[in-house]
């Protein structure tokens, strides 16, 4: 299939930036949409242009690296999916495709499609951990867990830190990923010692790295490649006003 | 299970470091540490189910119109002696009114640093953007609230003090409502009819909103929250726009 694609073009975090439109014929519809990239790359290289710079890693949707923004869409049309699981099958021959990195004040464009995601580091540092022996890994039974928990405490988990909520979001807000990370803590036992001090300190970061707040619109959950929900907002909240009482107690 | 368990640990202490983070970002972090932005949402939450409390007893009270000028006008003039002799004549409407423009300074005053917020998270704008896939009432919270504000001023104006109001009658409040949406004065119940309206689309995703600020986390309870927001959106409107119908089609003069 031939299709065209405008792609965000921005040399570094200096540059203004703009977007190109480029040809790109034969590709199979079974390719991937890097995999669409990688044949441009190609193209652009032989011509030598600068070939277009964008996250990828693992390539089997779990690593959380690509991030794209296709027609508007956080990791393009398909659902629960991220960029590099998504085919070309999905696009029709002769289509125009806009590719845009994350926006967000707190993901500055290093180059092209690749950003710096580094405050979502600065989160998981604030409170994103337990507090626990290190050595051998402890017997697992030793520690039951109700299975409801252990299985939202999964769900929340299955995040990869991609950073399309904060794309999708209308306020830039970092809030799903956050909630995420602290429901998947504070629903095992293991993350009890830290569970007020953890959504205090993380919110906190969440806030400074200069994400928006949260207005319950949705829009994070329907682009997450991994479904996480919208309700581990509210246990954020819950968890934050319990925190709260408990500190000035 | 066991295995599962583990993951979770695991996943915990693995901070993912993109490749390619070259840029210094320490100059670009806000030193200042803001104020959480759930502690807004909360007092936005709180002040906010206030006011609809608030709505709901004024809806009440509108309705009364249906049972006749003395009716209504008594109803008016008992306001001015609510919790006498316990406190003088009017303070408990003087209490009410300086509560609830707390509660309106303190709701505008968090949506407005939220909001301000919210526009410096996304200073590049999408070259390509579809219309966000939230609901209408969701995206226009923030208009919204300031068509609801103007009219609330506009309305003090009109029917508290009277200023605004072709009769302006303190005394029979009755005949200022049936002036007010006079077909002639099609304006004025044109701006109500928006304004309520506007209140009714706030309502309904505020009233959700403010269920999961508050912790709302089940689905379940999502599904309660939703339902109950509209449920509670459409009485409200319909109660409020009841007065200005019956006053048009001469149900009330």
């Amino acid at each position: 299939m031939d299709i065209q694609v405008r792609v965000w073009r921005q040399t570094d975090s200096a540059d203004k930036g703009r977007m190109v439109t480029y040809d790109v014929k034969d590709i199979s519809p079974d390719a991937s949409f890097l995999e669409m990239l990688d044949v441009l790359n190609e193209k652009l290289i032989l011509d030598g242009d600068d070939p277009v710079a964008f996250d990828h890693d693992c390539r089997e949707g779990i690593c959380g690296m690509c991030s794209m923004v296709i027609d508007g869409v956080a990791h393009g049309p398909e659902r629960a999916t991220t960029t590099c699981q998504l085919h070309m099958r999905h696009f029709a021959d002769g289509d125009v495709i806009d590719v845009e990195p994350w926006r967000a004040a707190a993901f500055p464009v290093i180059k092209d499609l690749v950003v710096d995601r580094t405050a979502f580091d600065r989160i998981i540092q604030a409170g994103g951990y337990i507090t626990a022996p290190t050595g051998a890994a402890p017997e697992a039974h030793s520690v039951p867990v109700p299975k409801k928990d252990a299985d939202l405490a999964f769900e929340a988990a299955t995040c990869i830190g991609c950073g399309a909520c904060v794309a999708a979001c209308p306020n830039g807000s970092a809030m799903l990923f956050t909630a995420a990370k602290v429901a998947h803590l504070g629903l095992v036992p293991q993350g009890q010692p830290e569970r007020d001090t953890r959504v205090l300190d993380m919110l906190q970061a969440q806030d400074d790295a200069g994400f928006g707040g949260c207005t319950n619109a949705g829009e994070c959950t329907t682009v997450c490649p991994k479904g996480i929900p919208l309700t581990l907002i509210g246990r954020l909240n819950a968890d934050y006003r319990k925190a709260l009482r408990n500190s000035n107690s | 299970m066991g295995q599962g368990l583990h993951t979770v640990i695991a996943v915990a202490v693995d901070t993912k470091v993109p490749q390619a983070a070259v840029a210094s970002k320490a100059a670009l972090a806000p030193s200042r540490k803001r104020t959480s932005s759930v502690l807004l949402k909360i007092i936005m939450a709180v002040t906010g189910i206030t006011l609809i409390l608030f709505l709901y007893l004024h809806m009440i009270g509108n309705l009364k119109i249906f049972f006749g000028a003395e009716a209504f006008d008594h109803y008016a003039h008992w306001l001015r002696s609510v919790a006498t002799p316990l406190l003088p004549r009017t303070w408990f409407l003087w209490i009410q009114r300086g509560g609830l423009t707390v509660a309106v300074i303190a709701h505008i005053a968090s949506a407005a640093i939220l909001a301000r917020r919210a526009r410096a998270a996304r200073p590049v704008k999408y070259v390509h953007r579809p219309k966000v896939q939230g609901s209408y009432a969701a995206r226009t919270m923030r208009w919204g609230g300031v068509i609801v504000l103007l009219f609330v001023i506009f309305h003090v104006l009109d029917l508290t003090t009277g200023t605004l109001n072709p009769v302006g009658d303190k005394q029979h409040p009755y005949a200022n409502v049936v002036a007010d949406f006079a077909l002639d004065r099609w304006y004025v119940t044109l701006f109500y009819t928006l304004a309520i309206v506007a209140v009714g689309f706030h309502l309904r995703h505020g009233i959700f909103s403010a269920a999961r600020t508050l912790g709302q986390q089940t689905a379940r309870g999502e599904r309660i929250a939703r339902a109950s927001a509209l449920v509670l959106s459409l009485v409200l409107v319909a109660g409020y726009l009841a007065v200005p119908l019956a006053v048009m089609t001469g149900l009330v003069d």
